[in-house]
């Protein structure tokens, strides 16, 4: 890629910092240019979102139908799998998978609460209500 | 407390981070094609039974960690690396090697992190940071992809070196001891020893990985449309794209650092064909953009035949028998 063809398409990160680009100068020598961003990577990242955006819905739809516990809502909100749940909760995966149902959920105490909160970044009373502030 | 350090933007975080922490021993010599080269940066991987944010695990670069450790260990500098068990002692760790002044790397989650975009964050586990101090409670960071530095508090820090999930740091923390200057002759030893190394990465692993792994990730990719349907074949296009254009590579971005290797690389070691072939590196970062413009079209709605899954799917074909040719002929190199 050549210097002057360095995309400077404006991306969510390209308003907080300016991307380091290799890429030569008419010699064919290499140094480096600065990219605001590139509408390729932009829409691919979009694609993302839609999708993560609808998965959200989805499980929203789901607690309030009661067919799951609002830790679906929260951890497809964060985009985690329970894998990487049970990870930072030091759960099971096997209980995280109990504690989605709702009828469990409810009688989980405060304590197993908390850890799913911590892991979330919420409190306790914003996963029961399944309540979420923009952060 | 602060520590002289100075901070440079880079393409990629590994090598930059890499190279940064280099810069005092090496009097500003490892650049960061450098530190991407020697440490034998350069990488295809594609790991179907790996679901990455529910796509396939598609990788264009080394092990997180390879970069660093294998330039110090060419150069001949011992390095301290450490992994932690307990929040409270990588963090009593850390303090320790900044009172002694020591600048140190830091592998981190990208969820948490505070000062990146909330598009960006993904539970991406591979991210390198450096800390170079701490004043008024928060520590110094310098982020290699990032203009301007950053700070942190105790408890974000804490929680992105204790991010969870594939790749989890645990705390891993490193960096080169001091006092250990580097010679150019050190240079030119670690360039063909990381040459040789990323031949045979890219050309003796079978399956999923190297040129071999492109090749079949094109045969792959014809397929997605039927055994997957548009929509899904669009989204994992779209994560391949995004691991390809991973935040600061700026398109094929790895390939055209790796093409500026080995135009610096020639420097040091004057062999015309170390030339021919940073072009033919050139060849492949463009293409690998051009794959990825046709990847767009997909994901965006705007194509949708078999077909335009023929035309992707060839362009790694030819992006494969490009990478193939040019380890081949770095294979095949006299060094002086």
């Amino acid at each position: 890629m050549k210097k002057d063809e360095v995309p400077q398409d404006l991306s969510s990160l390209g308003k907080i910092t300016k991307e380091v680009c290799y890429a030569t100068d008419s010699a064919g020598k290499y140094t480096t240019e600065l990219s605001k961003g590139w509408d390729v990577k932009i829409t691919a990242l979009d694609v993302a979102w839609e999708d993560i955006k609808k998965r959200i819905a989805a499980a929203r739809e789901k607690v309030l139908a009661n067919n799951a516990s609002p830790i679906l809502f929260f951890m497809e909100y964060r985009l985690m799998d329970v894998s990487i749940l049970s990870d930072y909760t030091g759960f099971w995966k096997w209980q995280i998978k109990r504690h989605l149902k709702p009828g469990v959920f409810k009688t989980l105490p405060d304590k197993k609460l908390q850890k799913y909160a911590l892991a979330f970044n919420i409190t306790v009373e914003d996963l029961k209500s399944m309540t979420i502030h923009e952060d | 407390m602060k520590i002289e350090f100075e901070h440079r933007q880079a393409a990629h975080c590994e090598s930059g981070v890499t190279s940064n922490l280099l810069r005092s021993s090496s009097a500003g010599k490892i650049t960061e094609p450098l530190a991407f080269g020697i440490g034998a940066g350069l990488f295809f991987a594609y790991v179907p039974f790996i679901k990455i944010n529910n796509g396939p695990a598609i990788a264009y670069r080394t092990l997180p960690g390879q970069i660093f450790n294998r330039t110090c260990k060419s150069l001949g500098i011992p390095v301290v690396s450490k992994k932690f068990s307990s929040t409270e002692k990588a963090e009593a760790f850390l303090q320790e090697c900044l009172n002694n002044g020591h600048p140190v790397g830091c592998q981190v989650g990208v969820y948490y992190l505070p000062y990146f975009p909330k598009e960006y964050r993904f539970h991406f586990n591979a991210h390198n940071i450096i800390v170079y101090g701490k004043e008024n409670d928060r520590y110094l960071v310098s982020d290699p992809i990032m203009e301007n530095t950053a700070t942190l508090g105790s408890y974000e820090l804490e929680r992105v070196r204790f991010a969870k999930g594939a790749l989890a740091p645990r705390g891993h923390l490193y960096y080169p001891k001091n006092g250990v200057d580097i010679t150019d002759e050190q240079i030119k030893q670690a360039i063909k020893s990381g040459v040789r190394k990323n031949v045979h990465n890219m050309l003796s692993i079978p399956l999923f990985a190297g040129v071999k792994g492109i090749k079949s990730t094109g045969d792959k990719i014809k397929k997605w449309r039927d055994n997957l349907g548009l929509e899904k074949a669009g989204l994992y296009l779209a994560q391949m794209v995004r691991m390809q254009e991973e935040i600061g590579t700026g398109g094929g971005g790895f390939r055209y650092i790796y093409a500026a290797f080995l135009q610096e690389a020639h420097t040091y070691l004057p062999n015309d064909n170390l030339l021919e072939i940073s072009e033919t590196f050139t060849k492949a970062g463009d293409l690998w953009r051009t794959a990825a413009v046709q990847a767009a079209g997909i994901y965006k709605g705007r194509i949708s035949s078999q077909e335009d899954f023929n035309v992707m799917g060839d362009y790694l074909q030819e992006i494969a028998e490009l990478e193939k040719n040019a380890f081949l002929s770095l294979k095949k190199i006299r060094w002086q």
